[in-house]
């Protein structure tokens, strides 16, 4: 990964920003130019909650690449307080302890690292609340 | 500018999920558990996943910090973090934590690195910023992911945690009555650049290292504020096992009640520049009102950071806003064996490319 790439989603996956219909109220992340709701094109700013519930998740026991290193492993999707939907993978749990329905609370965490020389890219993963 | 109030207004804590027992590790080297369990008083150690570092911990310890104040990040306007394990050789860890709490850009951020008393550093620094009036808020963070060479003596130690502090001149939760700092240069413990391990003096990092600079550095405050062992509620010592700082309380005349408390090592493990940070963070948990605190850390290389903090009635308004660093050491932790632990910290090596 370059690291402009990954600096460009910064406020996204380090500070959940999200943008806000200014007409409908309807809240789109990652943020939208234009409303998938009522198709305004301005938006407020909004920080999303950090806690939610698992609504489904999926178990990979084969991962590829370095997740070798960290097989199996969940992702599950979170409902976060508010209604907003966020996929994220989930740690800090055995797969078979994770339920549909289970509160979780999003950490910040490192996503991956590319290669031991290049940058390190942090976000979000869901944890047990 | 010393009759200028400052002090704690808002403290967090991290502590990872995952621990190992000091069984578990002897086993491996073939070494003595029950002699690391009564020599050194520990028993088992916190460790990051392999999705932690010193980066993430200070930024959840920090986020912490705030929920136990209304302070806004954007009047932040410093984020010191002492580390000696951040994940950059070259690109700090603070820029990190501020964007991630939302207190860039105008905001001065370092990294600092002296040994396990990085963090105690750090909020000197930041204490002297705010009575000097150049920051409304400053955020000062002590946090280690460090590591022992396998089958050293510190593999049974090195932990992992963080403690953040926010200092500020309104609403005070613990305020900073005296400070000192006490240094020579003392190569008890070092690591070399673009070496993984670190190295130590073995027992030279006893008498002519920690207890020279940490009870002097303690005797020194306590005469400075005219206070004596019995005026303390706590003492927390920086604790690189669980033997030193009840013989460095013990040598200065404190009763074991008042270090309990702060002492989480035994349980886990030594976090370095969280050390001292930590217990501070712990006895913040338990004060009340009124209480007077002595927090001393110790970094090798080596010197002491010295404080006294008075507890305010704030403080217990706050406790319950965010966890407990007690709760979070006993709550629901969950063992490795030695391979789990060993790919957590990446101590295995792995084919170019996985």
């Amino acid at each position: 990964m370059q690291p402009q790439e990954f600096w460009r989603e910064i406020p996204q996956r380090y500070r959940l920003e999200a943008s806000k219909c200014l007409k409908c109220g309807a809240v789109f992340f990652p943020p939208r130019r234009r409303c998938a709701a009522c198709g305004h094109e301005k938006f407020a700013l909004t920080r999303l909650p950090r806690e939610g519930k698992v609504t489904t998740f999926s178990v990979i026991r084969q991962g590829g690449g370095d997740m070798i290193r960290i097989s199996p492993y969940a992702v599950c999707l979170v409902e976060l307080e508010g209604g907003v939907k966020i996929a994220a993978q989930l740690v800090d749990v055995e797969p078979e302890a994770i339920k549909t329905g289970m509160p979780v609370r999003l950490e910040f965490r490192k996503i991956r690292e590319t290669g031991d020389a290049g940058v390190i890219c942090y976000g979000y993963k869901a944890v047990p609340a | 500018m010393k009759n200028v109030k400052v002090g704690i207004v808002g403290y967090g804590s991290y502590i990872p999920r995952n621990r190992i027992k000091v069984e578990e590790i002897a086993k491996v080297w073939g070494a003595d558990a029950p002699s690391y369990r009564r020599g050194l008083m520990l028993q088992e150690k916190s460790v990051p996943s392999w999705d932690q570092d010193t980066a993430t911990m200070s930024v959840e310890a920090a986020r912490r910090a705030l929920q136990r104040c209304k302070v806004s990040p954007q009047d932040i306007g410093a984020v010191y973090v002492g580390s000696e394990s951040h994940p950059y050789a070259v690109k700090p860890t603070g820029t990190i934590v501020a964007e991630a709490i939302g207190a860039v850009p105008h905001c001065h951020t370092a990294d600092l690195e002296f040994a396990c008393k990085a963090g105690s550093e750090g909020m000197f620094i930041a204490s002297q910023q705010v009575r000097a009036g150049s920051f409304p808020y400053a955020l000062a963070i002590g946090a280690d992911t460090s590591q022992g060479a396998p089958g050293d003596a510190l593999e049974y130690s090195a932990a992992a945690g963080a403690a953040a502090f926010i200092l500020g001149r309104d609403q005070i939760l613990a305020e900073l009555l005296e400070t000192h700092a006490y240094m020579t240069d003392t190569p008890d413990f070092w690591r070399r650049e673009h070496m993984f391990y670190p190295k130590h003096g073995g027992r030279f990092t006893g008498e002519e290292a920690y207890f020279r600079h940490l009870l002097t550095c303690s005797r020194e405050i306590m005469e400075k504020s005219g206070r004596k062992p019995k005026d303390f509620a706590y003492a927390v010592f920086h604790q690189p096992n669980g033997k030193f700082p009840y013989r460095a309380g013990e040598m200065l005349g404190f009763e074991k009640e008042q270090i309990d408390t702060g002492c989480l090592v035994p349980k886990l493990g030594n976090t370095y520049s969280g050390a001292s940070p930590l217990g501070l963070s712990a006895v913040l948990d338990a004060a009340k009102p009124g209480d007077i605190i002595l927090m001393v850390s110790y970094g090798s290389g080596a010197g002491s950071d010295g404080f006294i903090w008075k507890a305010t009635s704030l403080l217990s308004k706050v406790q319950g806003l965010a966890p407990k660093t007690w709760d979070q050491i006993n709550k629901d932790p969950r063992y490795l064996d030695y391979g789990s632990y060993a790919k957590h910290r990446g101590k295995i090596r792995m084919n170019e490319g996985d």
